[in-house]
């Protein structure tokens, strides 16, 4: 570790914020107490909640010693423009401005890959965990498309929406950084806040197709 | 709806997606102390208004979160080009 590292983590307070093992704090996603109402058989649609994930928001500005941190702790280089990077493991790095990225990891790694990133990196940067502000869910089926162009302007064809691209904008009044995962596979980001707002508004626009959710 | 050019994110986007925050190229005085109240009151408070091409700062609020700057005809709405911050326009009005 070198000395700038060691003053940074002696700086910023930095918390685990999975409860420990045998402690009595339940941890429930935003969405765990969400009853949706599914319909028919024949299912267009279908959505899951990725709940309690780890989301670490990494900001640098051209700084080459967190780069090159963030391909030693994770084997990934920060993407470009409206790109994102992923790995075998599940772990995706999506980027959201000039000098911001979205890493998710599995709740329980998002503390010690905080701490790893922050071990080798130097200089000015930011990592903040953001795990319980957002949750993720995944949008899949033949008319998952078909409920997304009901509320988003941004053209979701795959010449302007290719597989791996990732977009922030506006999403049925409130925000949503969506990504395509594969053809007819769709991840959004959304607030803890909004996200009964959103599931309603998910569940409405996705009834016509038949909704499942798993 | 107007489709604007974000300069960071390097495509066109729904102008759902950002806010204008008024004129561009306002400069802080340098010695805030040493000018005159005509001086810091034109700088705090006055704002040009012009028919035809204007300077403004834009954010892509719902985006990038980034300002950008943004050369626009007031009379026909059109956008003449968009451009980083510390940048100089290219479009520019001609001298009166």
């Amino acid at each position: 570790m070198s000395e700038a590292a060691e003053t940074q983590s002696e700086i910023f307070a930095q918390m685990d914020q999975v409860p420990a093992a045998g402690s009595d704090v339940i941890a429930e996603s935003p969405l765990s107490n969400f009853h949706w109402k599914t319909t028919g058989a024949e299912a267009g649609v279908t959505l899951s909640e990725q709940g309690l994930a780890g989301h670490l928001v990494l900001r640098s500005a051209g700084n080459s010693s967190f780069e090159a941190a963030v391909e030693k702790v994770l084997g990934m280089s920060l993407p470009g423009p409206l790109q994102s990077v992923s790995d075998d493991s599940g772990r995706v790095i999506r980027w959201t401005s000039p000098d911001e990225w979205l890493l998710t990891v599995s709740n329980s790694d998002a503390f010690s890959v905080e701490q790893q990133l922050r071990a080798e990196a130097s200089g000015h940067y930011s990592i903040v965990n953001v795990s319980g502000g957002q949750t993720i869910l995944m949008l899949s089926g033949d008319s998952a498309e078909m409920v997304l162009m009901k509320t988003c302007h941004y053209d979701t064809h795959e010449s302007s929406f290719p597989v791996g691209k990732v977009v922030r904008t506006t999403f049925a009044k409130s925000g949503a950084l969506i990504r395509r995962v594969g053809e007819s596979e769709w991840e959004l980001i959304i607030r803890r806040s909004f996200s009964d707002y959103l599931a309603l508004w998910l569940q409405d626009a996705a009834g016509e197709y038949g909704l499942q959710i798993i | 709806m107007l489709c604007i050019f974000c300069p960071h994110c390097g495509e066109y986007r729904e102008e759902e997606e950002f806010s204008a925050r008024g004129q561009a190229h306002i400069k802080r005085p340098e010695d805030p102390e040493a000018c005159s109240d005509e001086e810091w009151g034109n700088y705090m408070f006055f704002r040009k208004n012009p028919k035809g091409l204007h300077h403004e700062l834009w954010v892509h609020s719902a985006g990038c979160g980034k300002f950008f700057n943004m050369t626009r005809d007031t009379v026909s709405y059109e956008i003449k080009e968009t451009y980083k911050i510390g940048e100089q326009p290219s479009v520019v009005a001609a001298e009166k």
